[in-house]
């Protein structure tokens, strides 16, 4: 490994302050006493209080993590169906068609999903509201999902799963038993990439709500268009703690489960050198 | 074909057709139709009680004047030649400030690197929105920069609701898409090269030009696609951050959906913005394919 230089250094300093003072400044300003966002006027919790007595925070906030947790969940779904089929499914009609749809809607611009599934909600007669914005984030989360868990499948011994049907399992059997619980860690990073990608998402839920549902980020860009707010701060902390949380959390658990791996392997090279001495000696 | 491998395939790939290619059949086909004051604001709706007549009736009426319009009024194509250069611009802003902070993970001690990992994906996760409401509060005219500015005895300077203030915006919330290919492809390169340069007589810096960049380039294109393809039709960024004169077609878009409730016009930029969009994201599967090889 070459030198760890100054330039490197001063690279990731700056990068990483340009990266987290913005959010920093944020939650330092949420505990601000003053309405004024901008003018220091000593520490308080004043705007977590008026933001829980905020009925629209708290319904939007409500309807947010319903769609996120459903739109997640179907999405893990389908979108875990469709990596299967894709990288274990052979030949079928319609093949490239069915890659291409999985892989646009990652790059396809949020303004263009949201107003085609708008018109075809008004086009089949559909009222809009929380059924809507679910099938909308179903559809472009699939897409994140299909891909994390295709990589996994991609990526891991495939004699593992014939092994299981040369031993007599179903295919669905063999699935079950062997191949889900090797691509389980991609299926709950794609579920919390759907739903974190649903919770966050103004665009496509604002084509597709209604008057009837408002989402979190709906509420919070109406709010934001006239200028920052308190409120507004002290909602952010608190969803920057959650994702922190949770990305922490994630990576100590995997961290963890390196570790355990790797004690797994040596015990079981040194169980089966074991083995191989007693069978040696009788 | 069994039952099973046959649902499996067909569920999917069913929800696909009918959330995804459905709804652009619809765009591109009210692209073709004429605005009208009644629900739903356009004609000629299709009515298929009516028979193969009235199919061919509906197909008679359909034609290309939204079009035509979007290349009469100058704001539209102002709009894409704009979005196209904020986006190229930025792009190039971040990979200039990219790059240095992927090398220098790259070069990070071993231990160090996951942490430092972890603190970039950390942002990405972080709600879109807010980082870019965060970026209000600093730019805004008596906002954290100016009062920084003035408590240096400067001048206090006017970013917010300007183009620049675009820029940033992209910029940040776009750096990690940067950052995490040309890591990736720094990571996996051959260190022993740089010191075969170096033996051969290269300085450091040569040897960096001359080796590290040169293959590194798959992560940097990578990277810039990532960045470029969706700042394009970004509209979060332009309608928060940038000003009246900000042209971006996102924007465009969304007003003339929501505020001029004009849809024939909006599908039509919409359809238009997907041909522009085309070309890099067929060049960004290319490159793609190439680095799985």
């Amino acid at each position: 490994m070459s030198r760890f230089t100054w330039f490197n250094a001063t690279s990731l300093t700056f990068g990483f302050a340009f990266l987290y003072l913005p959010m920093v400044i944020l939650i330092v300003y949420s505990f601000n006493e003053s309405r004024l966002v901008t003018v220091w006027a000593g520490f308080s919790t004043r705007w977590y209080g008026e933001l829980f007595r905020n009925e629209q925070f708290l319904d939007a906030a409500w309807v947010t993590l319903r769609v996120a947790f459903f739109s997640a969940t179907f999405a893990t779904v389908l979108g875990t169906m469709a990596a299967y089929v894709l990288v274990r499914g052979g030949r079928f009609f319609g093949r490239t068609l069915f890659s291409g749809m999985i892989y646009a809607p990652l790059v396809m611009p949020e303004v263009i999903t949201g107003l085609s599934l708008l018109l075809l909600f008004i086009s089949i007669n559909l009222d809009r509201g929380i059924v809507t914005i679910i099938l909308a984030h179903t559809t472009f989360c699939m897409a994140y999902v299909a891909v994390v868990v295709s990589s996994r499948l991609v990526s891991f011994d495939r004699s593992v799963e014939e092994a299981a049907l040369d031993l007599g399992a179903t295919p669905f059997d063999a699935f079950r038993s062997v191949t889900l619980p090797i691509i389980m860690p991609a299926v709950v990073s794609g579920w919390l990439l759907g739903f974190t990608l649903s919770l966050d998402d103004l665009v496509i839920a604002s084509f597709t709500a209604g008057p009837a549902a408002t989402t979190l980020p709906i509420q919070i860009f109406s709010s934001v268009r006239l200028g920052v707010s308190p409120e507004i701060n002290a909602l952010s902390t608190i969803l920057i703690g959650i994702v922190a949380l949770g990305v922490v959390t994630a990576s100590l658990i995997s961290k963890r489960n390196l570790v355990r791996q790797a004690r797994d392997a040596r015990r079981a090279i040194q169980a089966g050198a074991e083995e191989g001495r007693e069978a040696r000696a009788t | 074909m069994d039952f099973r491998r046959f649902s499996l395939i067909a569920l999917p790939y069913a929800w696909l057709l009918l959330l995804f290619l459905v709804p652009f059949g619809i765009v591109l086909k009210i692209s073709l139709s004429d605005y009208a004051l009644s629900i739903p604001p356009y004609t000629p709706t299709l009515d298929l009680t009516g028979g193969w007549p009235a199919i061919r009736d509906f197909l008679s009426q359909l034609d290309f004047e939204n079009y035509v319009f979007l290349t009469e009024d100058d704001l539209y194509w102002k709009a894409y030649l704009s979005s196209v250069r904020i986006a190229a611009i930025a792009t190039f802003i971040t990979l200039l400030i990219g790059y240095p902070i992927a090398y220098a993970m790259a070069k990070a001690p071993r231990e160090w690197q996951p942490t430092l990992l972890m603190l970039v994906i950390l942002p990405f996760w972080t709600s879109f929105l807010i980082r870019v409401y965060a970026w209000i509060g600093i730019l805004s005219s008596e906002g954290y920069l100016n009062q920084t500015l003035g408590f240096l005895g400067l001048e206090p300077v006017t970013v917010l609701n300007t183009n620049i203030a675009v820029y940033i915006g992209i910029v940040y919330t776009y750096l990690p898409f940067m950052v995490l290919p040309i890591y990736s492809t720094l990571e996996k390169m051959d260190y022993d090269l740089i010191e075969a340069a170096q033996d051969l007589g290269c300085t450091p810096t040569e040897a960096f030009w001359r080796v590290t960049l040169p293959l590194s380039r798959p992560g940097m294109i990578a990277g810039c696609f990532l960045v470029f393809i969706p700042a394009v039709g970004e509209f979060v960024i332009p309608s928060l951050l940038g000003g009246s004169q900000t042209l971006m077609i996102g924007k465009v878009l969304w007003e003339e959906f929501f505020n001029n409730r004009d849809w024939p016009v909006a599908s039509a930029v919409a359809v238009v913005l997907l041909l522009i969009l085309v070309i890099p994201i067929v060049l960004f599967q290319k490159n793609q394919e190439k680095q799985q090889e």
